[in-house]
């Protein structure tokens, strides 16, 4: 129990989903040419980070330990359904929060974030406790590099760029700065 | 004819449509594994088998699968791909498959694949949806060995583990750490803007030249 606070802090900055693992580089890429866009993208894949730790961890300790084998195609499926059925669920209870997350959610579906968070939570062999932290830090983590490279990209569509290197190029150096800015995160658990 | 039409297919997705430089598809396990230039070239392996196998399958039984779930078919039958790529390099590559780690069931994630079979390998006839597969897993194996090699020769000064200098080679290890990635796909993308700048460039000239002759 007491390395909740480390899985936290390991999965939100020092592995970040993003710039260590580069997962979800799709929306990362994407999405992020607004701030006020990818806050959003960032919480409703949290959202779907979570509903899919507790999934993967029912899948893992009833179903998986008799076939595990069929781990991959279980998650897939399982995940898309249940996140598809939350959606409606949503949209029926609470049109409001429905509208704020709008075409994002089920577009997080296909992300490889969400089935990573799955598949490194099952190779490390957490549970329901230190599963859900995780998807918190991960999540938390995703919305954090979406937003900061939201601001720079808002930042640079102001100054003079050479033509030659706007576009994904640019994106991919900035994403490259801030991944070494990241790495700086490293030290904090060197010493312990 | 019959046959230019499956070579074209084939080398589209080489060069002029490249899925990473061109159409920046499936960057996810791009950039996570092309750390050096082996495992870059098992990654690509496997996702050709991938594409490929699924291509085939999903091309074949176009013409069964309900236009309705037809995106849940494909990832079904790209899973089981991916299964089968996983389990067989644990068996032959079992080191490989170690430091590849949770990116090879990620395979099933990569957008390319599902991309391909989406829009063509529904649509069209199994030759073609093959041919057309190989050709984008090429450039896609292209794309991950030039960027695989890139980092393994600046991070660690060695390509497929044999060292190329001497001694006074100081590495630069932020390019084997995921940083490296991202500056190293930034720049060669810089080299394929710039390319195309020309080529636009040259055909504008052209076509300058061509209305002064009249």
């Amino acid at each position: 129990m007491e390395n909740l606070p480390w899985i936290f802090i390991s999965a939100l900055l020092v592995n970040n989903f993003v710039l260590t693992y580069f997962l979800g580089l799709c929306p990362f890429l994407g999405v992020s040419n607004s701030l006020e866009t990818s806050f959003r993208l960032g919480l409703a894949t949290t959202f779907v980070m979570l509903v899919t730790a507790v999934c993967a961890w029912v899948l893992n300790t009833y179903i998986l330990i008799h076939a595990p084998y069929l781990r991959l195609i279980c998650f897939i499926v399982v995940i898309a359904s249940t996140v598809q059925f939350i959606e409606m669920l949503i949209k029926k209870l609470s049109p409001a929060l429905f509208r704020a997350m709008g075409i994002f959610l089920p577009l997080i579906t296909t992300n490889c974030a969400i089935l990573g968070l799955a598949i490194f939570a099952t190779n490390r062999g957490y549970g329901f406790v230190e599963g859900i932290v995780y998807a918190l830090g991960a999540g938390i983590g995703f919305t954090l590099a979406m937003v900061l490279l939201a601001g720079l990209r808002e930042e640079s569509e102001l100054s003079n760029i050479p033509k030659l290197i706007q576009g994904t190029a640019m994106n991919l150096i900035i994403a490259g700065v801030l991944s070494m800015a990241f790495m700086g995160f490293a030290g904090l658990f060197s010493s312990s | 004819m019959k046959k230019n039409e499956s070579y074209e297919e084939l080398v589209k997705g080489i060069w002029r449509d490249n899925p990473v430089f061109v159409q920046v598809l499936g960057m996810c396990p791009m950039l996570a594994v092309t750390n050096s230039a082996i495992n870059a070239i098992a990654m690509g392996m496997a996702s050709m088998f991938v594409l490929v196998g699924s291509s085939f399958l999903v091309s074949t039984f176009r013409h069964v699968i309900p236009k309705q779930v037809r995106i849940s078919c494909f990832i079904i039958i790209i899973a089981t791909f991916v299964t089968i790529a996983d389990y067989t390099l644990l068996a032959l590559v079992p080191k490989v498959h170690k430091e590849l780690g949770a990116f090879i069931p990620l395979i099933v994630a990569n957008c390319l694949i599902l991309g391909r079979q989406e829009a063509f390998a529904s649509r069209y006839p199994t030759k073609l949806a093959v041919m057309d597969a190989l050709g984008m897993a090429g450039g896609f194996l292209l794309a991950l060995l030039s960027l695989g090699a890139v980092r393994e020769i600046l991070g660690d000064g060695a390509l497929f583990g044999v060292r190329l200098f001497s001694e006074n080679f100081e590495p630069w290890i932020v390019m084997i750490l995921p940083p490296g990635g991202f500056l190293t796909l930034g720049v060669i993308l810089l080299f394929f803007n710039w390319f195309k700048y020309k080529k636009d460039e040259f055909l504008a000239d052209v076509a300058e030249a061509e209305r002064s002759g009249n």
